[in-house]
């Protein structure tokens, strides 16, 4: 992805330029080094670098146990996704409904859900359910307040999707005489999906972020088994850094995979889109 | 309600908590931000992808993990500080790589020609970066930095699962105490909305008073 600044703003490099450039990268390579010695070196004056720390994450079993918690996380997200997508869709209808009294409603919990913390639902639903006669199953408590956050991100993408699809589309489908619901159904709603793919799969990355909210709620996800590892075998920075290093390589994954289809997508309406714009990921 | 005003000094601490690690994090988040831009927009390679590469670690990674691995791990080797200021110090680093994104696509949204333009009448790579291009990105993210204001406020109750006792982690004790968690999370969900309707207020201004007028 090449903006502005990097084919526009300077000339191409004259022989004293690119003696700076040169000297620029020694200098950055040498910060990386140097950044690297340190951490190095911090880690083994205190005894973290033997082999004896490290070995256990050469050996299957530690790795079994981690990637039942990873199977946990997966499950927790696919499971969340699937409903808060279902919820988001309903709400991002209503909010774009010609009727006041769904697109109010629709409209306060989005904007309601958005200014209350992921935890401070979570802990609703770990300490005031129960109260009210309601405990769900551990799966349930994480993904319940899972699914009622993400629901409000996932409606505003819809309803930006929805919104980014030309008017002229929904007229000429009420213009056939199909009605308002149709319209949006077999007209509106296959476009607005193509487009919002790659957001849709950026914002399922921050919702298996979020599961590691599982560390609070003690369900048998990714960060909670590495939790309940590292205080069994005493190697907590191990540990996490390994957990650590599994959740960026699933999200990288994802991430490329966004970033892949939205470089589909620009290619697909390339006559149409001015080049040089670079849509925000989300 | 007379649960919360009979703890209201508990509260009362956790918000003002919450507020220092809001602010704290958004300005450091600001500072780094800008720093990831400047190493991803600037004509060496090598600083492009190490503006990249922090881009796409930080983005990748949740914000807990990175918590508890400050809290938790790095004291192994031998790298401790107060909690508060860990907390500061991750959730800058966290969302530094969102803001760094949020400014190079509004770098990025301002129109090639306007570029060109600038190098046209002769004006270096600094001078068309300072007149022309960043007075017109700075317009168009303000919105984004304010939703990343937003998200952070939010993220900063995370905080409170690693031991800092900020406004979530004050109700959740007060709850424990007295058992009525509806006013109190109620309470402390309102006082969220509060601050978050406060940032959303002080960007609306901000982009009114910024407005071009063309």
């Amino acid at each position: 992805m090449s903006g502005v600044t990097s084919t526009v703003l300077f000339d191409e490099p004259g022989p004293r330029a690119r003696r700076r450039i040169r000297v620029a990268t020694v200098l950055g390579v040498l910060a990386v080094i140097a950044l690297a010695v340190l951490a190095v070196r911090q880690f083994a004056a205190n005894g973290q670098l033997d082999q004896a720390r490290w070995q256990p994450y050469g050996t299957w079993p530690m790795w079994r146990y981690l990637l039942t918690g990873l199977w946990s996380t997966a499950l927790a997200a696919v499971v969340s996704a699937a409903l808060s997508m279902a919820l988001g869709l309903v709400l991002a209808l209503g909010r774009l409904s010609p009727r006041r009294w769904v697109r109010g409603p629709a409209a306060s919990y989005v904007e309601v859900v958005r200014t209350v913390p992921a935890l401070l639902l979570v802990y609703v639903v770990l300490f005031a359910l129960p109260r009210y006669g309601l405990d769900l199953p551990l799966f349930w408590k994480l993904v319940v307040p899972l699914t009622l956050s993400n629901a409000a991100a996932f409606a505003e993408i819809f309803r930006a999707g929805v919104l980014s699809v030309e008017r002229g589309q929904t007229e000429a489908g009420l213009a056939i005489g199909l009605t308002r619901w149709r319209t949006m159904r077999l007209i509106v709603l296959p476009q607005a999906a193509r487009r919002v793919l790659p957001s849709i799969v950026s914002q399922s990355v921050g919702l298996l972020k979020d599961t590691s909210l599982g560390y609070v709620v003690s369900y048998g996800e990714l960060l909670y088994s590495g939790r309940v590892l590292a205080n069994y075998n005493g190697l907590l920075i191990q540990t996490y850094i390994v957990v650590a290093l599994v959740y960026l390589a699933v999200n990288l994954s994802l991430s490329k995979l966004a970033r892949t289809l939205e470089a589909r997508q620009r290619r697909s309406s390339a006559g149409l889109a001015s080049p040089g714009r670079s849509s925000a990921r989300a | 309600m007379s649960v919360l005003l009979d703890h209201l000094p508990e509260l009362w601490q956790g918000l003002i908590v919450t507020i220092q690690l809001t602010a704290a994090s958004f300005l450091g988040a600001a500072v780094l931000g800008v720093l990831v831009t400047a190493l991803r927009v600037s004509p060496v390679r090598v600083l492009r992808a190490i503006g990249t590469a922090y881009v796409e670690t930080f983005q990748n990674l949740p914000l807990l993990v990175l918590l508890v691995l400050a809290f938790f791990g790095l004291p192994t080797i031998g790298l401790k500080a107060e909690p508060l200021v860990t907390a500061v110090a991750v959730i800058s680093v966290y969302e530094a790589a969102y803001i760094g994104e949020a400014l190079r696509s509004g770098v990025n949204s301002v129109s090639k020609g306007q570029g060109e333009a600038a190098r046209a009448i002769g004006l270096t790579f600094t001078q068309s970066l300072r007149h022309v291009i960043l007075p017109q990105a700075l317009r168009t993210v303000v919105q984004p930095l304010g939703n990343i204001a937003i998200a952070l406020t939010m993220n900063t109750a995370l905080a409170g699962a690693v031991s800092i006792v900020d406004l979530t982690a004050a109700a959740q004790r007060v709850n424990l105490v007295e058992a009525q968690p509806i006013p109190i999370f109620v309470g402390a969900g309102v006082a969220y909305a509060l601050i978050a309707a406060c940032v959303g207020f002080v960007t609306g201004r901000l982009e009114r008073w910024l407005v071009i007028l063309r």
